[in-house]
């Protein structure tokens, strides 16, 4: 396999870099040859659409309240699972309550609670942020529960012997030593919230009245401009791909890997 | 100054409850250097663990300075064995500045300065912003022991602390201790299975038997393996340990 791929180049940079481009021809050369660009548009026209979408400022637009809704989601998720997590280490009524939540909320999707949310929450954002919080509250919990309670018991010794008891002992000591799990519950709660809330705007975009990157898709399917939907899509794969391999990999790697507590 | 009288330390199994240690008294003044050393099993660390706070006695009492010991505290401060004591995500410089900040002894300004001294002490200088997994087993412990010191405790309890290391290094490590005492003159409790280290670093060893551990002789230790009136200690101790060992 190695050797097969050598003559490529030697980086995995420059390997993955040749596969985006054979993507991207595959691409072009089907909708040419296809040539129907409202079913499928060609590679060349979507990066029109897309540009044109960025420079009169409507892509950025609705990006921005994308991300508004999902970091305010996020930051009060994250919290309220580090509230959780907290609680459950500290008592055993509290990890049985975690273990009840986690094990009953995590197979329901959060977008099967929109519905209802729009009813509590009325029109508006307060029922996505809602339907957000629920898709990453639950595996950012269930891993810094996880990570808690694998650290080992001479950190937790140390920590006593200083005389750290409680909140103290779970901030100084349990969160940065547990702080591999928490970054994998970080990770997948941040992947949940994202789908779901572009599958969320998708659905229900309308009636809430706040257009974000998933209603974007769908108006322009509606209004028959496939290169815009194309374009909307790759701005999900490309958020998603520069959040995952830019920023939680630069905390991967100031943290956990200058530890040495993840190679 | 430690006082432990008359203690009784027990813990339960699944089916049965065990005495690790059975009414041990054992008294440590300021500066004094107390080993305690026993077979495997004996109850030694269960009685350090004890004094550290980590245990409460089933019956007896352990005070310090007169006040009985509840609960764990920075004016005991334990060195375990485990290497992964250290905080990894923390520099050794941090490390050591820690629980001098985590106890609200000293502000940021001087609990910097003071792990500054202490790396230069132990010979940490060019690791000071080293992270633990770059390091050493020899130089883990080495920052362990200069995180106890620098907090000043007013006695420091060491499990096994260099059980851990090669022959070499644990030499090494025995000889920056006693350096560090004749410097600092700390009170000091180990712990150890090593009958050179306990003759080596105690200027008191006290001899475990195993199930109960009691108390079975208090000798005078200060000795190293180059004294002339080390082989007959040796041996000595060696006879004690050797009294409760069951027949081979």
């Amino acid at each position: 396999m190695n050797a097969q791929w050598r003559w490529l180049g030697g980086s995995t940079a420059t390997r993955r870099l040749i596969i985006v481009l054979l993507i991207c021809a595959l691409w072009q050369g089907y909708a040419a040859w296809l040539a129907q660009p409202l079913i499928f548009p060609t590679l060349t026209d979507t990066i029109a659409a897309w540009l044109q979408g960025m420079s009169s400022g409507e892509l950025p637009r609705r990006i921005a309240i994308s991300m508004k809704v999902l970091l305010i989601a996020y930051a009060a998720g994250t919290f309220l699972a580090l509230a959780l997590a907290t609680f459950a280490v500290l008592t055993r009524l509290g990890a049985d309550i975690l273990s009840m939540l986690t094990a009953m909320f995590t197979p329901l999707p959060g977008i099967a609670l929109m519905p209802m949310a729009l009813l509590w929450f009325g029109f508006g954002p307060s029922g996505f942020v809602f339907v957000l919080i629920h898709s990453v509250v639950w595996p950012v919990a269930i891993n810094a529960y996880a990570g808690f309670s694998g650290v080992p018991a001479i950190l937790r010794l140390v920590g006593r012997n200083y005389g750290l008891g409680g909140l103290r002992l779970v901030a100084l000591i349990l969160v940065p030593a547990a702080f591999p799990s928490i970054l994998t519950g970080l990770r997948l709660g941040w992947a949940f919230a994202w789908r779901t809330l572009i599958a969320a705007e998708l659905v229900f975009g309308v009636t809430t009245g706040t257009g974000g990157l998933g209603w974007y898709i769908y108006q322009s399917r509606n209004q028959l401009q496939i290169p815009d939907v194309f374009a909307g899509l790759l701005t999900v794969i490309a958020i998603g791909l520069i959040v995952e391999s830019v920023i939680f990999q630069a905390i991967e790697f100031s943290t956990v890997r200058r530890w040495g507590m993840q190679r | 100054m430690l006082d432990v009288d008359a203690v009784i330390l027990r813990y339960e199994t699944q089916d049965r409850v065990i005495t690790a240690i059975d009414r041990v008294s054992i008294a440590v003044g300021p500066g004094e250097r107390v080993v305690l050393l026993g077979p495997s099993g004996c109850g030694k660390t269960t009685l350090l663990k004890a004094i550290a706070g980590f245990i409460t006695p089933a019956a007896g009492s352990i005070s310090l300075h007169g006040a009985p010991i509840r609960g764990a505290g920075p004016d005991r401060i334990m060195i375990f064995q485990e290497f992964d004591q250290l905080l990894p995500w923390k520099t050794v410089e941090a490390n050591i500045a820690f629980p001098l900040r985590a106890t609200s002894r000293c502000g940021a300004a001087e609990a910097t300065s003071r792990a500054t001294e202490y790396v230069g002490k132990l010979g940490l200088t060019g690791f000071a912003r080293a992270y633990p997994h770059q390091l050493s087993g020899g130089m883990k412990q080495r920052v362990a022991l200069a995180r106890a010191l620098a907090m000043k405790p007013d006695i420091l309890l060491m499990d096994e602390p260099f059980g851990a290391l090669d022959a070499l290094t644990r030499e090494t490590m025995q000889d920056e201790l006693m350096r560090l005492w004749d410097e600092l003159r700390f009170t000091l409790v180990l712990v150890t299975h090593s009958i050179e280290e306990a003759l080596a670093i105690g200027d008191r060893v006290a001899v475990f038997t195993a199930h109960p551990g009691r108390i079975k002789a208090e000798i005078a230790g200060g000795v190293r393996a180059v004294d002339a009136e080390f082989p007959a200690l040796l041996r000595r101790v060696r006879e004690l340990l050797a009294e409760d060992q069951p027949p081979a």
